[in-house]
């Protein structure tokens, strides 16, 4: 691909790699984000993820899939993890897990959930909670090349206290216009009430079908079902919907 | 959006997918040969919590592909798939 700006790995096996936490950032009540230096980082492309995998001194170990949150910046790869109460990985990740530790991470993978700055056409970013993290860097990607391409982010989120990124995404990014949907409790005189994303809320915060937009859409899998499904009944070619479900067991 | 489906999708599985073939395999694209659908694999349904990798047919369900580990060895399954057209490595 001409005009590559992500280094490939060039036919280098995936491998795990040891990856130092440098860095925790608290993002909401329950999530986190972590920074990590990952010698030998290959660069990525906003929207893919890693593999991370935790291995206990009595060898047990287990992994999880993660999308990545930054941009390519040399060695370093930020993820935001939201604990599950429930979960096995995240409330180490988000709780345990001190700045100096290593972890073992794979990756980055997947190149169907990908923004590319090759690509011209006006962006649709859909994200329901925690489904933002890829999006954003996406965000963050196009800022990092001051990149015009015209963005727009519709971000559900159950309240403002949910909510991720909050002070960068209140900066000016030119170009982007961000619509936020809450679904359990809104900031005071908000004029929309809680509620689930609607086609109306698609319709006014995304583009016209005409526009051929290409529309990621992020969150769990039941929010992924609905806005998907919106957004081809509005006309959206399904061709140009790129989803990725976020499970319960992270 | 009351009852959430168990599934992810294909790209929750590019990790172990891309161990394996040595090349990402979620931009693979494959036909069912269930329904004769054909998708990228990163459009397919993932279950991850069955003993292994699961991945199956949006259309109609078939279990495209099933990849399972033990520690000395790897077990794939791709009865489901008519072809799988990978993309060469870059």
């Amino acid at each position: 691909m001409a005009g590559a700006t992500v280094p490939r790995r060039l036919g280098e096996r995936l491998r795990w790699r040891a990856a130092r936490l440098t860095e925790r950032v608290t993002e909401t009540g329950t999530a986190r984000t972590l920074v990590f230096d990952v010698p030998g980082w290959p660069g990525h492309l906003a929207g893919q993820h890693v593999d991370v995998r935790l291995t206990a001194e009595d060898g047990y170990s287990t992994q999880r899939s993660y999308s990545l949150a930054s941009a390519p910046d040399g060695e370093s790869v930020a993820l935001t993890v939201q604990r599950l109460e429930d979960g096995e990985v995240s409330p180490y990740l988000t709780d345990e897990l001190a700045v100096g530790d290593l972890v073992e991470l794979r990756g980055p993978v997947g190149g169907w959930f990908v923004w590319r700055t090759e690509q011209k056409e006006p962006i649709l970013l859909v994200g329901g909670g925690s489904g933002l993290v890829p999006l954003m860097a996406m965000i963050r990607t196009r800022r990092a090349v001051s990149d015009r391409t015209p963005f727009r982010l519709l971000y559900s989120v159950r309240s403002p206290d949910d909510q991720l990124y909050t002070a960068e995404l209140r900066r000016d990014d030119p170009g982007l216009d961000k619509t936020y949907l809450y679904t359990r409790s809104t900031p005071e005189h908000w004029p929309r009430p809680p509620g689930h994303v609607t086609a109306s809320d698609l319709s006014t915060g995304g583009w016209p079908p005409d526009f051929e937009p290409t529309c990621y859409v992020c969150g769990s899998t039941g929010f992924v079902e609905t806005a998907a499904g919106l957004l081809v009944a509005l006309g959206h070619h399904p061709g140009r919907i790129r989803t990725e479900r976020f499970g319960p067991s992270a | 959006m009351t009852s959430t489906p168990d599934f992810l999708d294909g790209n929750a599985a590019a990790g172990d997918l891309e161990s394996l073939f040595g090349t990402d395999m979620t931009m693979a694209f494959g036909r069912c040969s269930g329904c004769g659908a054909q998708m990228m694999l990163a459009e397919t349904h993932a279950y991850l919590d069955a003993p292994g990798t699961v991945l199956r047919c949006p259309g109609c369900d078939n279990v495209l592909l099933s990849l399972v580990h033990s520690p000395t060895h790897m077990w794939l399954n791709t009865g489901g798939l008519d072809y799988l057209k990978v993309p060469v490595p870059q």
